[in-house]
């Protein structure tokens, strides 16, 4: 088998006149965990749901583990796990039902020991027979993620999987993938998280319907060249009003006790510091290599969309 | 306890009663199904009912068993056919075939003519008119007995002259007798007990399923169940057979209560009943089905089932006679399976009908399920389009 599992040209999709997804490519090699980032609205989740065979795209063309996206749909839902942005497993069945009607959905055999499994993995072996609408959000969303991954996929997409969910848990789901990916299963994830979107091995960043970047994830900072500034001292808050202020400055990021200002124009930067420093004398400034948490501030910034 | 103040409980902003009232209506412009169920439905109701509606029955079916054929009983014939009371649907030369229409609901009366009817009225013997009425339906009935009585009268009256002047008197030289078939007593509840099984099945069934595909769509769980590969169809049988066994209870209930409570007598086939009830179910669970294909919140599925529920009640025969509705009306009511079932059900249990009387009614709400079946499979969405 090939070992590109998902491969994807030209998908655009369009809600009345706006087009939501436009000319749309994506070519994920075995294995990998690609992070799918973007502002809100910016067309993400129309692009899984195109991927998985739950929206028709208008037009392009492609494949998910060899079966076409447009007619082999059947074939791709039986081995693709797609985890919904909203909890969308029943509220009203418990955990156990929950899971049995998924695995009775896909047919699989050794129903009973596959979900004894599953609930085992959950570590919600005790609670089984709890409501799936009682459970918090952190569970809600493990519970999710074990109905999904129930029949074995060996394509894994998951929307936005950690909205809401506290940073432990976060970690716990993420040391999962990790795991399943070991084991050579494939994975498209959306996220707003930074620390989330870094433990990707590639990154697409689509803005606005449009793929703006798609590249391993320690190419980004390259791709995207940035440059920055760390501004420290105290009182800051003017020195970031006059950088927010002034032209050509993409980013104002306060972290702590400094200021990270980036931009892709360096000129204009240098400019910007260096009045901030004039005017504020008693602040320390020093350039820096922006670094991820920069280069993420100003792609969920939505700055990117003036860059093409 | 402390109640709250009535002053507090009158202080309100009238911009905030405004800042809500214009919400609504934006809400109630953005849902545009409701909003058009909400114009349309008293027009389309109007319309409907205010026309189709009649308790003053007209052109109620008859049959009319002619034995003989003379100058005054050709008179009473052409009488007959000039009423707007009665539509002659068929003259029948034997009784049997008079007796089939009656029983197959195709005639709501039969009036019969006897031999030598002329001759022994001629004779001062009193013959007799027969009017045998479906008294399955007393409403439908009742009206229209009286009418022929003064149908006979000025029909017979003109021949009444000259030689037979005599025969012009009180009382008539004939006799009327009206038989009231299959509900001799002309006791409603004969009527409206059986039928009312086929307005309740209507209800539940209906507005079950009808919540079916709208409660998944409205959750989120719609999504999840179409990332898996289960198929339409699957879903169709999966979500509507549940409702089979509750329809079965209902069916139960209502059969016990008929006899114990109103001592419906269960004349005919039961077999024919269990095959027209079940059929009858599938249709109705196919019409919610329908329904919750079409219905984006459970609202709009509960407004839609109502757009189906008051015709089934108005136009099929249940309140009002059928046959005295205007043609349009009883085309839509033929599209209705409580139409069918109503009729069936009524010919089961009270005029001891067996399946091959009701074939008739079978067969349309059997081609009423297929129909709706393969609306409600075309028009589920495999996507979330």
């Amino acid at each position: 088998m090939s070992d590109i599992v998902i491969d994807v040209r030209g998908l655009t999709k369009s809600y009345g006149r706006r087009k939501v997804v436009d000319d749309f490519d994506l070519t994920v090699p075995r294995g990998a965990i690609y992070g799918f980032l973007g502002p809100n609205g910016s067309g993400k989740t129309t692009t899984i749901r195109m991927v998985c065979g739950l929206l028709k795209p208008e037009s392009g063309a492609g494949s998910v583990l060899g079966f076409d996206v447009l007619n082999e749909s059947l074939k791709i839902k039986e081995r693709v796990g797609y985890m919904t942005q909203k909890f969308s497993l029943y509220e009203d069945l418990s955990i156990r039902e929950n899971l049995e009607f998924i695995a009775r959905l896909y047919g699989l055999d050794r129903r009973d020991d596959r979900v004894d499994a599953a609930l085992e993995d959950l570590g919600l072996s005790e609670r089984q027979e709890q409501l799936a609408g009682k459970l918090s959000g952190g569970w809600k969303q493990r519970l999710a993620l074990a109905a999904c991954m129930i029949h074995e996929p060996e394509v894994l997409l998951l929307d936005e999987p950690t909205a809401g969910v506290d940073p432990k848990a976060r970690r716990d789901f993420w040391d999962a993938i990790r795991r399943y990916s070991a084991q050579g299963v494939t994975t498209l994830v959306s996220t707003h998280y930074m620390d989330e979107a870094v433990q990707c091995d590639s990154i697409a960043y689509i803005a606005y319907g449009k793929k703006l970047l798609d590249a391993p994830t320690a190419d980004i900072p390259k791709q995207v060249g940035l440059f920055g500034w760390r501004i420290a001292g105290r009182p800051l808050l003017q020195a970031q009003q006059m950088l927010e202020a002034a032209p050509g400055v993409d980013i104002v990021a306060r972290f702590g006790a400094e200021i990270h200002a980036c931009s892709k124009d360096a000129a204009a930067l240098d400019r910007a510091v260096r009045a901030v420093k004039q005017a504020q004398p008693h602040v320390e400034i020093e350039p820096i290599e922006a670094g991820f948490e920069e280069i993420f501030i100003y792609l969920m910034s939505g700055a990117l969309d003036n860059f093409q | 306890m402390k109640l709250p103040s009535l002053s507090a409980l009158l202080d309100l902003s009238w911009s905030r009663v405004f800042a809500v009232f214009l919400k609504e209506l934006v809400q109630m412009r953005r849902d545009r199904p409701t909003f058009a169920i909400m114009i349309m439905m008293p027009i389309m109701q109007l319309v409907l009912f205010g026309y189709a509606i009649n308790t003053d029955p007209r052109h109620l079916p008859a049959v009319i068993e002619m034995r003989e054929d003379g100058p005054m009983t050709r008179a009473f014939l052409a009488s007959l056919q000039a009423s707007t009371f009665i539509d002659i649907v068929d003259i029948a030369y034997t009784s049997d075939e008079a007796e089939a229409a009656l029983r197959s609901g195709e005639a709501t009366y039969l009036i019969s003519i006897p031999e030598g009817f002329e001759r022994r009225l001629i004779r001062g013997e009193r013959p007799q008119i027969l009017i045998a009425a479906d008294a399955s339906d007393p409403v439908a009935s009742s009206g229209a007995i009286s009418a022929i009585e003064r149908i006979a009268q000025s029909a017979f009256a003109p021949e009444f002259q000259g030689p037979l002047n005599f025969l012009a008197r009180a009382p008539p030289p004939y006799e009327i007798v009206v038989h009231r078939r299959y509900n001799p007593a002309g006791v409603s509840a004969f009527n409206i007990v059986p039928a009312l099984l086929g307005v309740i099945l209507t209800m539940t069934m209906v507005m079950i399923t009808s919540i079916a595909l709208t409660r998944e769509t409205e959750r989120g769980t719609m999504e999840n169940l179409l990332a898996t590969p289960v198929r339409p169809l699957e879903v169709m049988i999966g979500k509507t057979t549940p409702y089979i066994g509750v329809g079965a209870i209902q069916v139960a209930i209502v059969l016990i209560v008929a006899m114990l409570l109103f001592r419906i007598p269960f004349t005919g086939s039961f077999l024919a009943f269990l095959i027209a009830v079940t059929l009858f179910i599938f249709a109705n669970l196919m019409l919610g089905y329908l329904i919750s294909t079409a219905a984006r919140t459970q609202m709009q599925a509960m407004q839609m089932t109502f757009f189906i529920f008051l015709p089934s009640i108005l136009l099929s025969g249940f309140m009002f006679p059928f046959r005295a509705m205007p043609g349009w009306a009883q085309a839509i009511g033929e599209a209705l399976p409580i139409t069918h079932f109503l009729r069936m059900v009524r010919e089961i249990v009270l005029k001891g009908a067996g399946l091959g009387d009701v074939l008739n009614d079978l067969w349309p709400l059997a081609l009423i399920l297929i129909v709706l079946a393969s609306l409600a499979l075309l028009r589920f969405r495999r996507t979330l389009d």
